[in-house]
């Protein structure tokens, strides 16, 4: 399984989100750099939290403009699995991967916390080891990760069944539409989220319940 | 050369221009001495950033010289960009606190974010990737006009610098209180790791080694910021706003891992963050340290504005920069890294054997200094002091009008000291790098040493109405505190950074402070082998002639070999049994319970700090954690015995029923070298066993919804966690 997280400048949980990859594959991914035109043929892409670019334009908007980034738009096309963490959202969304937007929190201030999240769809590639319906707590760290989309769009997700994450009833952080912390493709090959699961990963930080995010998804490739 | 050019060093230097320039006249004649002539405007102007306060230590010098700097844990102490202590297997611990009051006031974004990014700087120039940042915060009273402005922006550009660069906040402390009304008080620290052989220093060698200037282009901003931080505010201060930096935390991102990659290699000679007045202190103490001379051609210094002259390229405080001696010939792979990562490099100059700093512009000789005196020939003042009076112990007849127990721990609870700092704390990235084992809202914050079992539990700590009260025992205090944080966590306390806020040192009463503060700090560093490894003096926190109360604020840094072996400072199940550690005495002079609940500001003295004491608790602590004996462990500060309990409940919603009984000075008392333990029932006997001569108190049992003490005051743990997340947001609210 060939997995590589890209690396924007500015990019700030490359190294944490390769940690659980490792721990879950068993190898190191490939960390790919923002400036290269090509990209090996990867099972998955992982886009990871940080500033990319310092995040001085729109959130992810230079990172979706970036050379790589026609690469892992062009390997999605094909079937990679691609998961966007909190910054990696921001960029699926400005890259036209994912649907919607997000916008500054609307208590104004950048929040750092543990969240209730519920697991609306377990049968994304990356949510296969939890229960539908099943609580989690993972922490989010984020300005901008209020996600908004006109109604049809919030509407399609649901019919086709794409919010993959909400926040749990009064837990939401970012006043983000339907309570909405992630979502997914059609095909729930590709998945955005606000939330950070390699940040609660391992025991020592608290919990494990990020870490089926990382096994998940590479026993769904395998 | 230009016409601004000209003009600048045509300038006639006069008594006004002198004065301008923070010099007195006696200080000038010893520039014009040093130089065996009149120095030029550009000459003046490097000479007066060398010789500030803020750079030259003139003050404080003597007095820093008397703290302990050494042990076996200690590989480098203060005069570097960091101080190094020795962590085990290879691994070393980098790092240093620093003020950035002055411009936090006048713009709180920019001057908060450009003290984290300032610090962080500090600590990657030393070759550590840094792991932590914490900051020591003291605003005016809440309800003046400007604090909550201040708290907002502070606040925001401390988090909006720290998140983007990816280096988790771990931790800090906040006061309020009415003698920072005009001076408030930001101090950052920030801590990094590092392989112990790959410790990079300032010191440049190598005649004809090419001097190497990196990173973001050089503006107009902070010109004289070092200068400006070495002087009283008054009414105009807001005028001083250009001379404050603004920060890019993107690009000290890319600096650093630029540093980083380069680090990896051994192509650098010496390297030297470009901080407090620019290039002209990183020039002159890289050549100082190494023993040489250093030529500077400004023309290839890259500059984002147009027509700057020597003068302001010079004294210009633009952030993200760093200097580098390369050896020869290496060039032009350090260049690659740098452009790969979009960064500016450009060799601006190369060491010379003159001793001498001689500076070139279009083609002039624009400044030709001795170094010497430049580094180290700032005159070394012995202020005149006069040590703080013995305050009267406190009067226990005011105890008479104090409220019932229960009603004093509601307001305490929720006080300005007391009160949660969610608020705060949530704004920044406490998680980021993965290896946060606690975070902010603990006695010491834990963070784990990548790839590692080990921690490293960090704590800063000061009680500025203990220093204001008596220096010498608040002083101890700050240490004590810090020392007891640590060992909380169940970490090996090893060694402290300061930094040391305090108002006009020309002032007899206040040298008398910094003084007797510094004679406390010393005498506890000592005896707790706890000594001081790097640090930093912030003077002049006056406005209109009010100073601040003495605030020497400690950074501690503690080890723990195992990590998985710390313990939290909250009950975490019913029906384990607590006990109190430590002698009480009742202590309330300069207490908490003093300022807020009898709302009373006389002058009484503070708790005593008997330092061996604190080590024999503190080692008695350290030991049961190490044994795996404790499922609890709490230092005993501000508001004594009962807010620590309450701390302790409010965390996971579990109560206690405490057995233990005494007055308002039992429960609020703030007696030193205390603790709180909890133990599971089956190892209260092992517990008990094991402690000979000290005084460990059985006082209750963890259990239940409410804290009841001595079955005369229950209040529901429910209501004083509301009462403690209460404060700040209404605060902030307005």
């Amino acid at each position: 399984m060939q997995a590589a997280v890209i690396v924007f400048p500015g990019s700030n949980c490359d190294r944490d989100v390769a940690v659980c990859l490792e721990a879950a594959m068993g190898q190191a991914p490939l960390m790919a750099w923002h400036g290269d035109a090509a990209l090996p043929k990867c099972d998955l892409i992982v886009l990871p939290g940080g500033f990319s670019y310092g995040d001085y334009l729109r959130c992810g908007s230079m990172a979706a403009n970036s050379p790589i980034m026609r690469e892992v738009v062009a390997q999605a096309q094909k079937g990679a699995a691609v998961l966007g963490i909190c910054n990696g959202f921001q960029v699926l969304t400005e890259c036209g991967l994912l649907p919607g937007v997000l916008m500054q929190n609307t208590g104004l201030n950048f929040v750092c916390r543990n969240t209730r999240l519920t697991v609306t769809n377990n049968k994304t590639a990356f949510t296969v080891q939890y229960a539908a319906g099943e609580e989690i707590t993972v922490p989010v760290a984020h300005n901008e990760g209020n996600y908004f989309a006109d109604d049809d769009t919030l509407k399609q997700l649901q019919d086709e069944n794409r919010i993959a994450f909400t926040y749990a009833p009064g837990d939401n952080p970012n006043g983000a539409c339907l309570d909405i912390a992630g979502i997914s493709d059609k095909a729930g090959r590709i998945v955005g989220m606000m939330p950070h699961p390699e940040r609660r990963a391992e025991a020592a930080l608290g919990g494990e319940d990020g870490k089926r995010m990382f096994t998940g998804i590479v026993e769904a490739l395998s | 050369m230009s016409n601004s050019q000209r003009h600048i060093n045509d300038t006639q230097i006069t008594d006004e221009i002198v004065a301008e320039h923070g010099l007195t006249p006696d200080e000038y004649q010893m520039v014009c001495d040093h130089m065996g002539r009149t120095p030029n405007y550009t000459e003046l102007g490097v000479f007066s950033v060398m010789w500030s306060e803020h750079c030259s230590y003139k003050s404080s010098r003597k007095w820093l010289k008397k703290l302990p700097v050494d042990g076996p844990q200690v590989i480098q102490g203060p005069g570097e960009n960091a101080g190094v202590i020795d962590i085990g297997d290879g691994d070393a611990a980098v790092f240093k606190m620093e003020s950035h009051n002055h411009p936090s006031f006048i713009e709180p974004y920019q001057g908060a974010a450009t003290g984290v990014g300032g610090i962080m700087r500090d600590v990657f120039t030393m070759g550590a990737r840094p792991v932590a940042n914490l900051n020591a915060l003291r605003f005016g009273q809440p309800d003046h006009p400007k604090t909550r402005h201040l708290v907002a922006g502070v606040v925001s550009g401390i988090g909006g610098y720290g998140n983007c660069i990816g280096v988790p906040t771990v931790g800090g402390e906040i006061n309020f209180d009415k003698s920072y009304n005009g001076n408030i008080l930001v101090n950052a620290m920030c801590v990094g790791v590092a392989r112990t052989d790959k410790i990079f220093y300032a010191a440049a060698t190598g005649i004809g080694s090419p001097v190497v200037y990196v990173g973001s282009k050089t503006g107009r901003d902070g010109i004289h910021g070092a200068t400006m931080a070495s002087a009283e505010f008054d009414d105009a201060s807001d005028e001083k706003r250009p001379t404050v930096q603004v920060g890019d935390p993107f690009t000290e991102k890319l600096l650093l891992e630029a540093c980083q990659e380069l680090m990896a290699s051994d192509a650098i000679i010496g390297i030297q963050d470009m901080g407090a007045a620019g290039l002209t202190s990183s020039s002159v103490e890289m050549a100082d340290k190494g023993g040489v001379g250093i030529w500077l051609d400004l023309d290839k210094v890259p500059c984002r504005e147009t027509h700057m002259t020597g003068y302001e390229m010079l004294l210009s405080e633009s952030q993200e920069r760093m200097l580098m001696v390369l050896k020869p010939g290496r060039e032009a792979e350090a260049e690659a890294i740098f452009t790969r990562w979009g960064l500016d490099f450009a060799v601006i100059g190369e060491l010379t054997d003159t001793g001498r700093m001689v500076v070139s512009h279009e083609g002039q000789t624009i400044a030709d200094m001795p170094l010497g005196p430049l580094a180290d020939g700032a005159p070394e003042y012995e202020r005149p002091y006069v040590p703080t009076a013995t305050a009267p112990a406190f009067d226990a007849a005011l105890l008479t009008k104090a409220p019932d127990m229960g009603a004093a721990l509601k307001t305490l609870m929720a006080s300005s000291e007391i009160a949660s700092r969610r608020w705060v704390y949530e704004q920044y990235d406490s998680m980021v790098m993965g290896d946060t084992l606690a975070g902010p809202g603990g006695d010491a914050a834990m963070v784990r040493v990548h790839g590692t079992d080990k921690a490293l539990a960090i704590s800063t700590d000061v009680t500025p109405r203990y220093c204001f009260a008596d220096p010498v025992e608040g002083g101890k205090q700050a240490v004590a505190e810090a020392y007891r944080n640590i060992s909380a966590t169940g970490a090996t306390p090893l060694a402290i950074t300061n930094c040391l806020n305090f108002g006009n040192p020309e002032r007899p009463e206040i040298m008398g402070q910094f003084v007797g503060c510094l004679e406390g700090m010393g005498d506890a560093g000592r005896a707790l082998n706890f000594p001081v490894v790097s640090g930093n003096v912030s003077l002049y926190n006056e406005t209109n002639g009010t100073g601040i109360m003495p605030t020497p604020a400690i950074g501690g840094v503690g080890l723990l070999k195992q990590l998985d072996k710390a313990v939290g400072n909250r009950l975490t199940s019913n029906g384990h049994v607590i006990y109190l550690l430590g002698e009480t005495h009742g202590h309330l002079g300069a207490s908490l319970y003093q300022r807020d609940v009898l709302a009373n500001d006389t002058v009484f003295a503070p708790p005593p700090v008997d330092l061996e004491k604190e080590a024999a608790h503190g080692a008695f602590v350290r030991a049961a954690i190490d044994d795996g004996l404790l499922a609890a462990a709490h230092d005993i500060s501000d508001g004594g015995l009962a807010v620590a309990l309450a701390e302790m409940s409010i965390g996971h919603g579990i109560g206690a029923n405490i057995t233990a009984d005494g007055d308002a000075a039992f429960w609020f008392g703030e007696d030193q070298a205390r603790y709180i333990l909890v133990v599971e029932a089956d190892d209260a006997v092992a517990l008990e066993a094991r402690v000979g001569d000290l005084p460990l108190t059985r006082i209750g049992t963890s259990g239940g919804t409410d804290l009841q003490f001595a079955d005369k005051v229950t209040i529901s743990v429910v209501e004083l966690h509301d009462l403690n997340e209460g404060w700040f947001p209404a605060l902030m609210q307005g």
